[in-house]
């Protein structure tokens, strides 16, 4: 294969990952422009979404619309408890005791996955078939361009949801300042439980079209959810377009680096990544830096 | 006649696009109390910060004893000899008074890492000095009786003293106050006056940056007038109750 | 420190040094030795908590590093021991400098994600370095300590090492906390305006605990490498990261003496764990989970709190101990 396919085809491998990171750092911004915090069972939520379309479609049978539905809907009543139980009811609410409480139920919930589905990797067939389909002289498995519309698809629709419908604008309102949100009568309390909610399910999206791809198992959800976080970093912590350039500029960067210079050191590329964009623009890629206080 | 201890020149800062604080320039002369009044808004409390190394200045020069303090950290410039007070008292809550005084102590004294793991004698003796040092100055304020209470629990009119004893720790050449009576009773304003007046005959420079005109007019020796980010007077207490731009900033606002 | 800290150090002591006579088990003895170890990152630990307001994720890397530091040189290269010691810890000190200094002037979860992915970093580095660090199956033949004609061969030999060395970093830390420097931190800890506006450099000040923090465990590091003579990367992935920072906040931030008691209590935990294997990552995880929501002050405070409301009839008006009791 000559090197221009090579590139093109590490180049749309990227792509399809840096989507799924795209997804999962959408997940964290959204949690964190309404809370402050990071929810490090973000990785998790992903890891449930694999598991529980596991479970409806292959376990059970299902239809996979049906499974797809009922997967969400799973995982975003995960985000739910979540949000219900211990971080509402942590008695201190310093931000960096809630982090580390949401680390608490990542490793909860991932102790939970080891004992309901076992240690093993588990898979799911693509979505419609593995056939490659050969574009500009690359093959292309379908489930990338499954992977590609379902993202578009969900950053249009959150991208609707947030400057054009009430809910959403109130979400962002609550980003923006929470002290003016309470003040004009926005029920801040609700938009952080729907906060919470929509990462779940974005993380269970992710998840569903990541495990055709990559298989999945109990422990999958920490790499991923540190990526995604490094991708919203990336991009520019709490931006919702920086997620996505982040989690694409990412996946590129590490399918990339993957097939040219070495696959073993592949994970560590994407958080090297991460650092020197901390050590040089912590704002990220598309971050303004802001107000400076000396 | 003596060198101005602060001098402002053609300050400016904006946050986005609101100017909070535009061309102001002014001086301090030293050993006085000065009090800078206008009303809400002004940027009164803004100027504080951008002397005090919070905020940045966009344009213009602040010296002090002819030391420019642009692109000086806070720590630093406390360490040159300025020292503050805050609106909503900001004393170190969970510590108790003592020591509260004791950590303003820290810009005059130096004992560092290996000093305190190895808890060397040059150390042991700083820290006895520091200790006496504080208890001293709890004393002046009337607070050595609850010098083991937990800073938290004192009453807002001690709190405000605690921190003024604090800021003191530090052997400022300048002083600001802000709002230093805000929320006190007759009395406690009363006694926060003749401090600062003592204050002055000890031979401290104090700013007064405060809403409460009675303090302001009855203990300040000069009064420089803030609205909108612009000086638009300044002078003695007397000329300043009489001069027309200030009362109409007052009464338009 | 103050008297009651000195008796408390003595007593401690005391007890610890008559341990190992009352208890004939080796397997017992190693478990209390890795505490030792576990005490001494989590002291360092948490200073950089309690005092700067940080948490590093990434306290197994700089464990990692002291330890795979030691093995290396020591081991492959058959260069001294004691010294190899130190200069690990000079090495981390040097890396935990250069990550500290751009991340400690952003917000608190910057460090976070540094600290984590650096450790992710140097984890992978252990694994894939084979020819170096032995690779996923470990580094074995590590040389014992010795000091003299004294070599540290046994499990009871180097309880007589390791803590010492732990209690001797307990008192050296608590003498900090007692001083201008402790005063200082924890200034910066309560308030970081005020602190510096009276006068504290608290970004050099940040720096400097992390460093220090960094150093302790790598100092830990070098120690475990030396003592067990065999290192995989296992022991140094992100769940010890997680393990030392839970161990803080059971003990309760910016108490020292809470962080003998959380290292103790939850190096011994997994092996009681260890019985219920496979329920033992899902109990760790609700354990974590539920110190930080009833009892984020710490498990020992929050447990007088509930304790003394219950004895008291309710309300919180019993004196609440100041803040020169509470240290230490």
């Amino acid at each position: 294969m000559t090197l221009y396919l090579q590139v093109l085809q590490f180049l749309l491998s990227g792509l399809t990952m840096g989507s799924t990171y795209a997804l999962i750092g959408i997940g964290f911004s959204l949690i964190h422009n309404a809370t402050g915090i990071v929810n490090f069972a973000q990785g998790e939520f992903v890891m449930l979404g694999g598991m529980f379309m596991i479970t409806f479609f292959s376990f059970l049978r299902l239809p996979m619309p049906v499974a797809f539905f009922l997967t969400v809907l799973s995982v975003a009543a995960v985000g739910l408890l979540l949000e219900q139980g211990p971080i509402r009811r942590a008695r201190s609410k310093e931000i960096l005791i809630l982090v580390m409480i949401t680390v608490g139920a990542s490793i909860s919930i991932k102790g939970l996955s080891m004992l309901l589905w076992g240690k093993n990797p588990m898979t799911l067939p693509p979505f419609s078939g593995d056939a490659p389909i050969v574009l500009l002289g690359a093959a292309i498995m379908p489930q990338s361009l499954w992977t590609f519309a379902i993202t578009v698809i969900v950053v249009v629709g959150l991208n609707y949801f947030f400057k054009g419908t009430l809910i959403g604008k109130a979400m962002r309102a609550v980003a923006a300042s929470r002290r003016s949100a309470l003040l004009t009568g926005i029920p801040v309390d609700r938009m952080i439980l729907l906060s919470f909610t929509f990462s779940g399910a974005l993380g269970a999206v992710a998840g569903m079209i990541l495990t055709p791809i990559t298989t999945t198992s109990y422990d999958a959800g920490v790499m991923l959810g540190l990526k995604g976080f490094s991708a919203a970093i990336l991009g520019g912590y709490g931006s919702m377009p920086g997620a996505v350039v982040g989690g694409l500029f990412l996946g590129v960067l590490e399918s990339l680096s993957a097939g040219l210079i070495s696959s073993e050191y592949k994970d560590a590329l994407a958080f090297f990544i991460l650092l020197t964009v901390l050590f040089f623009k912590p704002s990220g890629i598309l971050g303004r830096g802001r107000l400076r206080r000396v | 006649m003596q060198a101005a201890i602060l001098e402002a020149q053609n300050i400016t800062l904006r946050f986005g696009g609101l100017e909070a604080l535009n061309g102001v320039s002014f001086s301090i002369a030293p050993n006085q109390i000065v009090g800078i009044i206008g009303p809400n808004g002004a940027g009164k409390t803004t100027l504080l910060n951008a002397i005090t190394g919070v905020y940045a200045l966009d344009s213009g020069e602040i010296f002090f004893q002819g030391i420019p303090l642009s692109g000086l950290k806070s720590f630093q410039i406390t360490g040159l000899g300025i020292n503050r007070t805050f609106q909503q008292v900001q004393l170190f809550s969970q510590m108790t008074v003592l020591e509260n005084v004791m950590v303003g102590m820290h810009p005059r004294t130096k004992s560092g890492f290996l000093g305190g793991i190895l808890h060397l004698p040059g150390e042991r003796k700083e820290e006895k000095g520091i200790r006496k040092q504080a208890e001293t100055l709890l004393e002046f304020f009337g607070l050595q009786a609850k010098a083991n209470w937990l800073a938290s629990h004192l009453s807002v009119g001690e709190q405000k003293r605690l921190e003024l004893g604090r800021a003191l720790a530090s052997q400022p050449s300048l002083l600001f106050l802000d709002e230093p009576v805000a929320g006190l009773n007759i009395r406690e304003m009363e006694e926060m006056g003749d401090l600062i007046i003592r204050l002055r005959e000890n031979g401290q420079t104090v700013v007064l940056v405060e809403h409460n005109m009675h303090l302001v007019m009855g203990i300040s020796d000069w009064v420089i007038v803030l609205n909108n980010g612009s000086k638009i007077s300044e002078g003695r207490p007397e000329a300043m109750q009489r001069d027309s731009r200030v009362v109409e900033a007052y009464l338009g606002s | 420190m103050g008297k009651k800290n000195k008796i408390a150090l003595l007593t401690y002591a005391s007890i610890i040094f008559l341990v190992p006579a009352i208890l004939q088990n080796n397997y017992h003895l190693m478990v209390l030795n890795v505490a030792a170890l576990n005490i001494i990152v989590v002291i360092g630990l948490n200073l950089l908590m309690g005092y700067a307001g940080q948490i590093s994720l990434g306290h197994a890397a700089f464990f990692g590093l002291g330890a795979y530091l030691s093995a290396v040189l020591t081991t492959t290269y058959g260069l001294p021991p004691w010294i190899m010691l130190f200069l690990a810890m000079g090495i981390t000190g040097l890396v935990s400098y250069a990550i500290g200094i751009p991340t400690l002037k952003l917000e608190g979860h910057y460090l976070v994600m540094a600290t984590l992915g650096f450790s992710i970093i140097i984890y992978i580095f252990m694994l894939q370095l084979d020819g170096v660090t032995g690779g996923p199956s470990g580094f074995a033949g590590i040389p014992r300590l010795r000091i003299g004609s004294l070599t540290f061969d046994s499990d009871r030999k180097i309880f007589y090492l390791l803590w010492p060395v732990s209690i001797g970093v307990l008192m050296l830390s608590l003498n900090l906390i007692h001083s201008r420097v402790g005063r200082a931190m924890a200034a910066l800890s309560h308030n970081e305006i005020a602190a510096r506006c009276s006068g504290i450099d608290t970004e050099t000040y940040k720096v400097k605990i992390f460093v220090i923090s960094a150093v302790l465990a790598s100092l830990a590091g070098s120690l475990y490498a030396h003592y067990i003579t065999f290192i995989s990367p296992g022991t140094f992935s992100f769940f010890y990261s997680i393990q030392v920072v839970t161990m803080v906040l059971v003990g309760g931030m910016g108490s020292l003496w809470g962080s003998v008691f959380g290292a103790v209590l939850l190096t011994l935990l997994p092996e009681v764990l260890h019985a219920v294997k496979e329920y033992n990552v899902l109990i760790y995880g609700a354990i974590l989970m539920v110190v930080l929501i009833f009892f984020p002050e710490g498990l020992l405070p929050g447990m007088v709190r509930t304790w003394g409301k219950r004895r008291s009839g309710g309300g919180s008006f019993s004196r609440q101990p100041t803040a020169l009791e509470k240290r230490g």
